[in-house]
């Protein structure tokens, strides 16, 4: 198994800045836009760009946490996972919805966020923010923000690693030997 | 047992509570938890058991915990489908067995029987493809009334370990107190239990605690209320089970309401956090007065909230098609 680093701190920090300054530029400021973080890696870096976004702004954005464990449609092959809560604070509809996610790959994660969004409300917009898109899209869904986009191949495996959870900021690509 | 396992063998059946570990019993919770949010929602559906079938086979009446069990399911998109024996061909004499199969062979994912018979839900979990839940078995066991129970605690008391946990009534005859009892010593409560010593089963008054290293080592019998209550962060009246005292074990029912009926006056000894559970259905003026049922420390009605969270976390861990025997090499039969 090799490790191939993708993303420095530095090199994190200046995407998630920049794709916080694209979410004001999209929407045309804060007003009726709430982040929400997709457990478990997409709700610390939801936090950090909404802590980028007040340092711009002066205003804070909205942060909500998203669980789709009870939507996900691989159940049968993956088995059951322990559930997690889902927390928004207020009541999406007729707002603009930025879902945040470490790595898109397959989409379905997202379909099944977009399933679950639907079952709190009806949002006036939903927008994808990713820090990597690694593709093979199984699904027709595509990121409004994209930190990096990385070709990666299927062996590999693309691993975002953050202070929060992890003890350090790094996204790397590791490869599965082949037996 | 390993509830959530995304690799190998997981649960198959929940009989009761004496095969769950402590870290099991912290998972339900906290998946309880989880699905406490869902059930706050303005649309109170999620698809996670699209496409299950759930049977509730009850052989004996019950209200909250059918409709509990079907209100869990029905949020978490299951088809649920009530038999009950009055209305069953259980009437015309069909044996448990045949009827279980029956329903079985109509693809049923997960049984949900109660039975007047002890350890009726674990033969036919030993016969069963489906899985079979125990939802209250003669004198056996109860245990996701057990769990609602831990749930309540966990989230009125912050934590169940090193609280003192009161059970006053007819513990003889309570499968809840039974399911109670492994679980509150589990998550290490102090479990003291009091009533007239007719209702207390034998084995708590000179067996277990003679045997060193029982799990019921450390359960303690009171049968003076007023003893028992004091410094009680926690007293759990049960239902005197009318339809089973003809056995001469109690002189009358006025005088047991008296020692035993749990009134305010009596939960002031106890600690001033304190809170007042029961199963139900209540004998309001037997076992539990109506200033304590329904006063300030009462969590009756909140059990019965967080008893649908409860069930709808174990009816989700029985989910996964890699739990069901003809899927993968999950053969183990835990609980029985």
């Amino acid at each position: 198994m090799t490790d191939k680093l993708i993303q420095s701190p530095n090199q994190m920090k200046r995407a998630l800045t920049r794709i916080s300054h694209e979410i004001l530029e999209r929407n045309g400021g804060v007003t009726d836009v709430i982040l929400v973080g997709m457990h478990s890696r997409g709700v610390p870096l939801s936090k950090r760009m909404s802590s980028i976004v007040k340092n711009v702004e002066n205003r804070s954005i909205e942060v909500g946490v998203l669980d789709i464990g009870m939507y996900r449609d691989d159940i049968a092959e993956k088995g059951v996972l322990p559930v997690r809560p889902t927390d928004i604070k207020t009541d999406i509809n007729g707002k603009k919805i930025v879902i945040v996610d470490d790595v898109l790959y397959t989409g379905r994660s997202i379909r099944a966020a977009m399933d679950a969004l639907n079952d709190l409300g009806r949002p006036k917009q939903i927008q994808l923010a990713v820090l990597i898109d690694r593709g093979h899209r199984e699904l027709p869904i595509r990121a409004d923000y994209v930190g990096k986009n990385v070709p990666t191949s299927r062996e590999e495996d693309v691993e975002v690693r953050l202070v929060e959870i992890d003890g350090v900021d790094e996204v790397v690509i590791k490869t599965r030997s082949r037996m | 047992m390993n509830i959530y396992n995304n690799t190998g063998p997981s649960v198959r059946h929940i009989l009761d509570l004496d095969t769950f570990s402590k870290a099991d019993i912290e998972l339900v919770l906290k998946n309880a938890t989880t699905m406490e949010e869902v059930l706050k929602r303005g649309i109170k559906k999620v698809p996670v058991l699209r496409g299950k079938t759930i049977v509730t086979l009850f052989y004996e009446s019950s209200t909250r915990t059918r409709a509990s069990f079907e209100q869990a399911g029905k949020i978490l998109s299951a088809d649920v489908i009530n038999v009950s024996s009055s209305t069953s061909s259980a009437n015309k004499g069909e044996s448990l067995y045949n009827t279980a199969l029956t329903l079985q062979a109509m693809k049923a994912d997960i049984i949900i029987i109660r039975h007047p018979d002890s350890g009726a839900p674990n033969f036919i979990a030993r016969h069963l493809e489906s899985s079979v839940i125990n939802a209250g078995d003669g004198m056996h066991a109860h245990p996701t009334q057990g769990l609602l129970d831990l749930f309540t605690i966990t989230k009125k008391l912050g934590s169940v370990d090193g609280k003192k946990v009161v059970i006053v009534g007819d513990v003889l005859y309570s499968r809840v107190a039974r399911s109670n009892i492994w679980g509150l010593t589990k998550m290490g409560a102090r479990v003291v239990l009091c009533g007239p010593r007719t209702l207390i089963p034998n084995d708590f008054l000179n067996g277990h605690r003679a045997q060193e290293g029982h799990p019921f080592g450390g359960v303690e019998v009171e049968t003076n209320l007023e003893k028992a209550i004091e410094n009680a962060d926690v007293v759990m009246a049960l239902r005197l089970q009318l339809e089973r005292q003809r056995a001469g074990h109690l002189p009358s029912i006025r005088e047991y309401s008296q020692q035993y009926g749990i009134n305010k006056a009596k939960l002031s000894l106890a600690n001033q956090n304190v809170i007042l559970m029961h199963p139900g259905p209540m004998n309001e003026g037997i076992e539990i007065e109506s200033d304590a049922a329904h006063g300030q420390y009462s969590m009756v009605e909140e059990q019965v909230t967080n008893g649908v969270a409860v069930r709808m976390a174990l009816l989700h861990s029985l989910a996964s098609d890699s739990n069901h025997p003809t899927n993968s090499n999950s053969n183990k039969e835990i609980g029985i």
